[in-house]
């Protein structure tokens, strides 16, 4: 039961009509409906809240208005107050950032026999990795093909991605599967070893594959237990706040914050991987978020000081289905899972105003439209929402479905009285995905030499839209991929001399010279929510 | 005001609006949280804390982004705790009793108190999952532990000094690799790409996405969709 009553009797609107709801089939849009409706009511096509960079590698293209200041910040440091001559740590490949992908990566260094460590300005598994619910698509049935999970993916992204970057996704997809399961990772199996696998929005087969509602967390802690088994060093809560170049202008370490004691470090390494992740913390265009608390745009900043490009850093997802009530879990994830299980999505006069597996851009739009344009939406406390239909899970498949497949949504609203095998729930779009990032080749190579990137910080693979279930895939499959050929290259580098920051001294001044006048510093490292105003 | 409640923060005093979490309410106290802060979401265990109402014996366990506070709540943060997980090599290890004896023989000694399970901020009943683990039946306790987010609050409640999200992490790994049915068409998917049996087609694809944008497209939006 909802503790406002106005919800609990909207709420029999949508029952009543569940009957009717539940077997119909919506029509899916037209490729120029969906173009319209972007257009019109996408967040990312939202005037006024982009700005042009002024300064570095992407200079004149337009990147949302809060990342834009911190790309345009000064450093942390002053470059010649960090002694470079004398490395706290000495190391063959440098890891940032403990999630999947650096973790995978890290795994794939200590097979190919160099010295990997990884450094995380929280713990290792503090990451978006960990709160990934829904799954990770891999084209393994039979009545699928690596052909067309990239269709799928390359027509999802709007037809932007590099084709070279979505091959290689879709082909190793299986492939990081079967690595997975053999490292442990359990997965939603049949008695006979078939996947359990479901559609995703856009999907054109069932080949998510998912660990109830749990899939991300699943991966991340065997992944972490791995890295632990194998004495691979981790130096938690400390951040690399610039990349270290070398006299030659290679990648060759990082400067780091010991985000306790906020001790300066310096490690030295012949080949570094940025695996940061992306920046739902940054709250872009006011937007609540789904993503984890150190999800700030690092990687990007530090790339970007050190050289390196972005590729469609103005694209974000805005996942369709953030709860919009309670105000506890406001922005929270409601994994994409809910709609491939049946659920649909349904208006304040119970109508299914489209179809639930539309991609996940479309869907937000549509969301947007039906509670802005159309004002069929439901107010609540922190704005407004719609219905996402969950009984109709049980209802067409069955009592016991829920608790079984996504056993994390009924817990997360159970802690607030509402019960969504017999409730429906109320969602709006919350800042999900960074789909762009830091430009990336099939290597995982910056342009930076000796600089490789991994995972939600690196762009070109999803294009302007990711598909549920490609963003685990990323992670692993160029995570390992990054791990492999950073390890490969740290093999055929002697150990870096001449370490400099000239290049930060350098940004900083082009920034003067550009006429910019800011006090902000970056990288963010962590949003900042202590209440200020007493 | 209205709609406000006493907590104690580490015990110290602060009045804060009903409705918030625990975390939360620490950030509208004043607080810039590095350690104890994690996902926010309630799948990370970064911020497992204890607490007890003022007035009452029992002592709770609990998420700090996922709980709401009430009036009272004498509230200590567990930022870290020192589980003890044991190394091992996950291809050389094998699923069968002896491994659990011999990487945490500790589980043998507990004492059936059920302070774990009455710690658990995932509501799991941890003292039946290590009692699985106990009899080498790992796969109910990789079932049984499977919402576990290694909090660490049901160790920090252990007179035997068992690490039980440690145990259950051995136990699901065991159960992912070895227990479990293997799955034929991914081993069967995984070598046809091995022997190149999609190469011309994916090359094909990748041509035409740079030299015939509009086929890739009309490939798009017309295709079958699985039912």
């Amino acid at each position: 039961m909802y503790k406002i009553d106005r919800f609990n009797e909207l709420a029999k609107i949508v029952a009543e009509k569940r009957p009717v709801n539940a077997p119909m089939e919506p029509r899916r849009m037209t490729a120029d409906e969906k173009d319209a409706l972007l257009a019109e009511f996408h967040p990312d096509y939202k005037q006024g809240e982009f700005s042009v960079l002024e300064v570095g590698a992407n200079k004149g293209e337009k990147v949302p208005t809060q990342l834009a200041s911190l790309l345009q910040g000064h450093s942390r440091i002053n470059p010649d107050d960090v002694d470079l001559s004398n490395p706290d740590y000495d190391t063959d490949v440098l890891i940032i950032g403990g999630g999947g992908a650096g973790a995978s990566a890290a795994i794939e260094a200590d097979d190919a026999g160099v010295k990997a460590m990884i450094v995380t300005k929280l713990r290792i598994g503090d990451a978006n990795t960990m709160m990934a619910e829904g799954g990770i698509q891999a084209a393994d049935k039979p009545n699928d093909s690596p052909a067309i999970h990239y269709i799928d993916a390359f027509g999802g992204g709007h037809f932007a991605a590099k084709p070279e970057l979505v091959a290689k996704l879709v082909t190793k997809a299986p492939e990081c599967i079967l690595w997975l399961n053999k490292l442990g990772v359990e997965f939603d199996k049949e008695a006979d070893g078939t996947m359990v696998t479901t559609h995703g929005g856009g999907t054109s087969r069932k080949r998510m594959h998912a660990a109830k509602d749990y899939s991300g967390a699943e991966i991340m802690r065997t992944l972490r237990d791995e890295v632990i088994n194998r004495g691979i060093p981790v130096i938690d809560f400390t951040a690399a706040i610039e990349i270290i170049l070398d006299k030659n202008g290679k990648a060759a370490g990082a400067v780091l914050l010991n985000m306790e004691t906020k001790e300066i470090l310096v490690a030295r390494a012949k080949t570094v991987v940025i695996a940061t992740g992306g920046a739902g913390r940054l709250h872009y265009q006011g937007f609540p978020t789904s993503n984890h608390y150190g999800a700030t745009a690092d990687g990007l900043i530090l790339g970007y000081r050190a050289g390196a490009k972005l590729l469609y850093a103005d694209t974000l997802q805005y996942h369709p289905t953030g709860t919009a009530y309670p105000e506890q879990i406001f922005g929270a994830l409601v994994t994409e899972k809910v709609r491939s299980l049946g659920a649909k999505l349904v208006n304040i006069d119970g109508e299914v105003f489209m179809h639930p597996l539309e991609t996940r851009d479309v869907t937000a739009a549509s969301i947007i439209r039906e509670c802005t344009a159309r004002n069929k939406g439901i107010k609540t406390e922190q704005g407004i929402g719609v219905w996402l239909d969950t009984p109709m899970i049980e209802y067409k498949n069955g009592a016991g479905t829920i608790e079984k497949r996504i056993p994390a949504m009924l817990r997360m609203f159970g802690k607030y009285g509402i019960d969504i095998r017999k409730e429906p729930i109320l969602v709006y779009p919350t800042l999900h995905y960074q789909n762009g990032g830091l430009d990336i080749d099939t290597y995982g190579s910056t342009g930076v030499e000796n600089l490789f990137a991994a995972g939600e910080v690196a762009g070109g693979i999803h294009g302007r839209n990711r598909l549920m279930g490609n963003s685990l895939l990323d992670v692993i499959v160029f995570g390992r991929n990054a791990g492999i050929y950073a390890s490969a290259k740290a093999k055929e580098t002697a150990v870096p001399e001449g370490l400099t920051l000239e290049h930060v001294k350098k940004f900083d001044s082009e920034l003067a010279s550009a006429g910019i006048v800011t006090d902000v510093v970056s990288p963010k490292l962590l949003p900042d929510y202590a209440r200020k105003d007493k | 005001m209205d709609n406000m409640v006493n907590i104690f923060l580490f015990g110290k005093k602060y009045q804060v609006p009903a409705g918030l979490t625990i975390m939360t309410a620490m950030e509208y106290s004043g607080y810039s949280l590095v350690r104890g802060c994690g996902c926010r979401n309630g799948f990370c265990g970064a911020c497992a804390t204890i607490y007890r109402i003022k007035g009452q014996v029992e002592l709770h366990g609990c998420l700090a982004c996922q709980t709401e506070v009430e009036e009272g709540m004498y509230i200590a943060t567990l930022p870290f705790f020192p589980l003890e997980k044991r190394i091992y090599d996950i291809n050389e290890i094998k699923p069968n009793e002896q491994i659990m004896m011999q990487l945490y023989p500790e589980i043998y000694s507990c004492i059936g108190c059920n302070a774990c399970t009455k710690a658990c901020t995932q509501e799991l009943n941890v003292m039946q999952y290590i009692a699985y683990a106990q009899r080498g039946e790992y796969e109910k306790c990789a079932e049984e532990s499977f919402d576990c987010v290694m909090c660490g609050v049901c160790s920090s409640r252990c007179p035997a000094g068992i690490s039980h999200p440690q145990v259950a992490m051995l136990a699901r790994r065991l159960n992912g690799k070895y227990i479990a049915p293997e799955c034929g068409h991914l081993n069967d998917r995984v070598n046809e790409i091995g022997e190149g049996i999609f190469n011309d087609k994916m090359a094909e694809l990748m041509a035409k996405s740079v030299d015939n944008i509009q086929e890739i497209k009309d490939m798009y939006n017309n295709r079958e969709i699985e039912k």
